[in-house]
């Protein structure tokens, strides 16, 4: 019988010397469903990749040029369907800024409250998913149990879990519920607490660091010159915040601090997002504090907002104003503008056409993931293949938005 | 602050700056697409203007409102002064002859995806990008379908199975099977036994 060990000559054997192509997704765990990497590989290690998106491509922008201005606020939603609620008021915020209108106080500090909840789900929901892609399962039940106390305060809100489609322009939908503040008060505490929980378990697992620490790093002068926004770009260790540096809403008024990273690797990115809902809990409770609980939420311009239920049933004035914003749309003076807000994910732009008609010229979105994920090519260039699973995972890319 | 932008521009560029304006509060430059790069490559080095971030490139199709057709629309920031301005540059007829323009990637590294994705929905031909080819839209697509005769509900031809030598199939005959196939199909007549 012939030994098992046999002594092979290393000049003898014939390895291969090509590189290799490797397809990584658009159906992998960890590619979220929607994105694709050709990789050419040499061993293990990635000498080149090729990030292809447009898997959820749904003609977004086509699709806001074929009806008012008010019936894009469900496709925002569905573009981050993370934190659609910061998405709702990006874009009504570009709107009103055409229109020249300001929303009343309270409708300022509502937005402020549930947009920072949305970042919180946000910031929670990427982190979590990235421990899940690194064999993490448990830290993301805990986030998702988090998620699940903020998703409650939204139904209650606003009647739906995910997508709210809750802005509108010149105002919200409704105004708080009356034990608004008292359940974001008794919900947020809890939500820190289940993160500092889920944290626990990752922060000294030798494992999670050392797929963290030092992997994907990118520098600050790359990131700024890439478009990079938001977490990643402060991981990299610029201190740029839209709310901090052009203040939008009230955020002027809010007192927290912009964390910022050192090197700009996954490790960075990770506990930044991490400290990030923390202040972003800090600025709830401000806003909760501030927030009056009297007055209108929606500004007073019939042209603008529609006129309430009760009205539009009973007067005909009410009956032609109803009709005139659901049939006509709202009339946004001609014109172009740029408006940006910080979304969950980093500075997140519309671009907005207006003919002066009640439908949109064209409605541009600047997604911010869209500018990170073009980074991604760069940032696995050199790495093993284990390292893109975190990697991706801590850019946050949100597959609705990239692909517009 | 950042109307400064405009008058440095202004009187560096002179007559190659077609117009400006600053509606809604963002300062807007129209410049003369022949010299689109080097005025972009003047607002990245210029130290008063320092626009070291890329914030979004796009493009806006005018048919029927205005000759040139497309505008390509440039943001950039500046993050130590904090000012942005918006760049413009008109191009193409209306038979979308002669839409190109010169490529900005050299300029700043962003502007790959942006401009891959421009050239995607609006066919706007980047001279001198490094890989431009469809980004949202797959290699068959036929036409851009951001352009305003592009009619949204066109329905697309259907696409053959590409010509790949040695491409399999994606599943070979046992795979995506449930796993459990092997273990139940134990033999029956012991079964019964």
């Amino acid at each position: 019988m012939e030994p098992l060990d046999r002594d092979l000559e290393e000049g003898l054997l014939e390895l291969p010397s090509e590189p290799m192509m490797l397809n990584m997704g658009p159906s992998h765990p960890a590619m979220h469903g929607t994105v694709r990497i050709v990789l050419e590989l040499s061993g293990e290690m990635i000498q080149k990749a090729d990030v292809q998106i447009g898997y959820l491509h749904r003609g977004f922008e086509k699709m806001c040029e074929r009806g008012t201005w008010s019936q894009i606020f469900p496709y925002v939603d569905r573009c981050n369907y993370v934190s659609p609620m910061l998405n709702n008021v990006g874009f009504a915020l570009a709107v009103e800024k055409m229109l020249g209108v300001t929303v009343p106080e309270r409708c300022q500090y509502y937005r402020v409250a549930l947009g920072e909840l949305a970042r919180i789900c946000d910031h929670m929901i990427c982190s979590g998913a990235m421990c899940m892609e690194l064999g993490a399962f448990t830290p993301f039940l805990y986030f998702a149990r988090a998620r699940e106390i903020i998703w409650d305060i939204f139904e209650e809100e606003t009647g739906a879990r995910v997508t709210h489609s809750f802005g509108r322009v010149g105002g919200m939908a409704n105004p708080p519920t009356k034990y608004f503040k008292d359940m974001v008060r008794a919900g947020v505490p809890r939500v820190l607490q289940l993160i500092s929980e889920g944290e626990k378990l990752l922060l000294k697992n030798r494992i999670f660091l050392d797929r963290l620490e030092g992997v994907g790093v990118m520098s600050k002068e790359d990131a700024l010159a890439l478009g990079w926004t938001g977490v990643v770009l402060r991981a990299s260790g610029v201190p740029y915040d839209v709310r901090r540096a052009h203040p939008y809403m009230v955020y002027d008024r809010m007192e927290f601090d912009v964390p910022v990273g050192t090197t700009g690797d996954n490790y960075d990115r990770f506990m930044c997002r991490q400290e990030e809902i923390r202040q972003t809990a800090r600025i709830i409770e401000q806003a909760l504090d501030q927030m009056p609980d009297e007055g209108p939420i929606n500004i007073d311009d019939p042209r603008i907002v529609l006129p309430p239920k009760q009205d539009v049933y009973t007067t005909i004035e009410a009956t032609i104003q109803h009709f005139k914003i659901v049939m006509e749309g709202i009339k946004v003076p001609a014109g172009e503008c740029y408006s940006y807000t910080e979304a969950g994910n980093g500075e997140l732009g519309f671009y907005l056409v207006s003919d002066g008609s009640g439908t949109p010229y064209r409605v541009r979105i600047r997604p911010p993931c869209f500018a990170t994920t073009q980074g991604l090519e760069q940032l696995i260039t050199g790495l093993m293949i284990p390292d893109v699973v975190p990697t991706f995972g801590s850019l946050n890319m949100i597959g609705g938005e990239c692909d517009h | 602050m950042s109307k400064r932008v405009l008058e440095i521009l202004k009187s560096k560029f002179g007559d190659d700056i077609y117009e400006t304006h600053s509606q809604f509060g963002d300062d807007t430059a129209v410049v003369n697409p022949q010299r689109w790069r080097e005025i972009a490559r003047f607002l990245r080095d210029d130290p008063q203007c320092a626009m070291n971030m890329f914030v979004d490139l796009t493009a806006v199709d005018y048919l029927g409102r205005q000759t040139p057709r497309f505008e390509v629309v440039l943001h950039v920031h500046s993050l130590e002064r904090s000012h942005r301005i918006r760049l413009k540059a008109r191009i193409g007829d209306d038979d979308a002859n002669g839409v190109e323009i010169d490529s900005v990637v050299s300029v700043w590294k962003g502007a790959n995806w942006f401009e891959r994705e421009c050239f995607d929905m609006f066919g706007v031909n980047f001279k001198g990008h490094p890989d431009l080819r469809r980004i949202l839209m797959y290699p068959e697509f036929v036409g851009y379908p951001l352009r305003k005769d592009y009619p949204a509900d066109k329905t697309q031809p259907l696409v053959e199975l590409r010509n790949v030598p040695d491409k399999l199939p994606p599943f070979s005959t046992d795979e995506g099977m449930p796993f459990g196939r092997q273990t139940h199909d134990y033999p029956r007549g012991e079964e019964t036994n």
